[in-house]
């Protein structure tokens, strides 16, 4: 299975959880776990793919 | 007296990517790709730059000035801003302004600014060759660039008080206003292997007081280049800041600074927390330490944490409010929002950091960092997690994470595209900005303190601007107004 595929499985299984949750008693501390999933979720589309390359290639000279 | 809090923010932008990746020439790309878009093609004056002018009132023989770069892409913007190369970054120089919240929109002005810049480039780049764009302040190898904040000081408050009263905010400020950072990239803090410190910039200060930006960095800048009349001014230069992503960062790393200063001139440096008794270590541990918790010894023999530092220095500020009004820094419901958002920000960090985590940088970088380790189970030095560092500071919407946090806005969108046009209303970058809009072709040139204008006929013409608070809306409205070319606006300054 591949990142992104675990990654989708992971995501749906989290989706019919926090359904059924959430809407029967949500504490603060769920709300907020369930806030950082999506945002996690949401980070995982966008993130570069290749992250070792991407920081790697990221060089600046000094400024100032 | 206070005087005037005049004050803005230069930040120096990461960049990568562009043909051949040389970032000289992709920083120039970026500037001359907005220069030309515009009526702005204005260049920059360098008279009146002294940047080996030291504020201790000697030259400092064992440190070096920065090099003035006169060849590279630099241009003055309609906001009153100046946009440029600085050694190998596009840097945007937020015009001066008045109120700690007028310098957020105009910080955040930059951004958009920066980000047209970027489109307007790579539609001309091939895709392969995009140019990347980054508000942060070092590449993870040892590489850092500045975020630099400046504020009107009173000559005549003695440098040492300055350095009394300041260091204390500026080695503790980081709990409160870091942009956080994954891991460390300077041998004095590898050698404690860190896995996220509070500040992009801490590991880099070497010193407490000196005239450097980019080697032996001081807390204290001595850069004398007041840019104004230097009998009435000095302009603190302030080197030791992250670039925010947070607007509510950014708002109160500029009230804080300024409310404390203005105290400062107010009432001297005696209510002010003691020094530590070695700030350099200080500034270090303190954004090692992510409990907040740890002490750093201090010249009157009590320990502080970066915490209690910034407690006391909130009492300190909250007491000059309350026994002036600060309207130095700005109006009274603004000074009250500083204050409040200082206070909570400040107690979120201790007590309740998720209740923060949508104003204080280092919170939402840590808690996605975090989340992201523990989902996927990573080492502290995987590169997915550095890479979240990297890109919480991408300033394109497609790939930002910090667009993405839920970071809280204070500045709205019909505000900020205002702000990439018009100048302040109320210092002299409006009639900067003003000069740069009506009359384009007859400026050949402007800084700072002056706008230089060619007739056609006779000598350059410089109009002096020495007192930041002159060349108002109120001042100089009319007069623009009433002067279609530029030889009408001359004649009546002239009378």
């Amino acid at each position: 299975m591949s990142e992104r595929e675990r990654i989708q499985k992971q995501r749906s299984e989290r989706a019919s959880e926090t359904s059924s949750e959430v809407t029967v008693d949500a504490t603060k501390g769920d709300q907020l776990k369930a806030d950082l999933d999506d945002l996690l979720d949401e980070i995982d589309e966008v993130l570069e793919e290749n992250a070792e390359e991407f920081v790697r290639n990221y060089v600046q000279k000094g400024g100032e | 007296m206070a005087i005037a809090k005049v004050l803005g923010i230069e930040t120096e932008y990461g960049i990568a990517g562009g043909p051949d990746y040389d970032p000289i020439t992709s920083s120039s790309i970026i500037v001359n790709a907005y220069a030309q878009q515009g009526r702005t093609r204005i260049n920059w004056d360098f008279d009146g730059e002294t940047p080996e002018m030291d504020a201790r009132g000697r030259v400092d023989l064992t440190s070096f000035a920065p090099i003035v770069e006169t060849h590279l892409a630099n241009t003055v913007l309609t906001n009153g801003a100046r946009l440029y190369v600085d050694h190998a970054h596009p840097e945007y120089s937020s015009p001066e302004c008045r109120t700690p919240l007028e310098a957020t929109l105009y910080d955040v002005a930059g951004e958009e600014i920066m980000r047209r810049a970027l489109g307007i480039a790579n539609d001309s780049l091939d895709p392969a060759a995009a140019i990347t764009l980054y508000k942060n302040n070092s590449d993870g190898k040892g590489n850092s660039y500045g975020t630099h904040e400046n504020y009107l000081v009173r000559r005549d408050v003695e440098f040492a008080h300055l350095v009394r009263a300041m260091v204390p905010h500026f080695v503790s400020r980081q709990v409160v206003i870091g942009a956080g950072k994954v891991g460390a990239e300077t041998e004095a803090a590898l050698e404690h292997n860190p896995t996220f410190q509070l500040s992009q910039r801490a590991e880099f200060f070497e010193e407490i007081v000196g005239l450097e930006t980019t080697l032996k960095r001081p807390i204290i800048n001595t850069r004398d280049e007041p840019h104004s009349d230097a009998e009435r001014f000095r302009r603190l230069h302030v080197i030791i800041g992250d670039a925010n992503m947070s607007q509510s960062a950014t708002f109160v790393k500029l009230g804080s600074t300024a409310l404390l200063l203005a105290a400062l001139e107010e009432f001297g440096p005696v209510s002010f927390p003691a020094l530590p008794r070695s700030p350099v270590h200080a500034v270090r541990a303190f954004a090692r330490d992510l409990t907040l918790r740890e002490g750093v010894p201090c010249d009157d023999d009590l320990s502080r944490s970066a915490w209690d530092f910034q407690d006391e220095l909130w009492h300190v500020a909250k007491d000059y409010v309350g026994r002036t009004g600060a309207s130095a820094v700005a109006e009274s419901d603004e000074v009250e929002f500083i204050l409040t958002q200082w206070r909570e920000m400040l107690d979120g960090v201790r007590d309740d950091r998720d209740a923060v985590a949508d104003r204080v940088d280092w919170v939402a970088k840590l808690r996605v960092v975090n989340g992201y380790q523990e989902r996927y189970t990573l080492r502290d030095q995987d590169a997915k997690l550095r890479a979240i560092d990297l890109q919480y500071h991408d300033i394109r919407p497609s790939h930002s994470l910090a667009q993405r946090v839920g970071l809280r806005r204070l500045c709205g969108d019909v505000e900020v595209r205002e702000a990439v046009h018009n100048p302040p209303l109320t210092t002299r970058a409006y009639f900067r900005g003003q000069c740069v809009a009506r009359y384009p072709e007859q400026i050949v040139a402007a800084n700072w303190d002056s706008v230089v204008f060619d007739l056609g006929e006779g000598p350059l013409q410089r109009v002096p601007m020495l007192d930041p608070l002159r060349g108002t809306h109120e001042l100089t409205a009319e007069l623009l107004e009433t002067s279609t070319t530029a030889n009408e606006l001359l004649d009546a300054l002239d009378r």
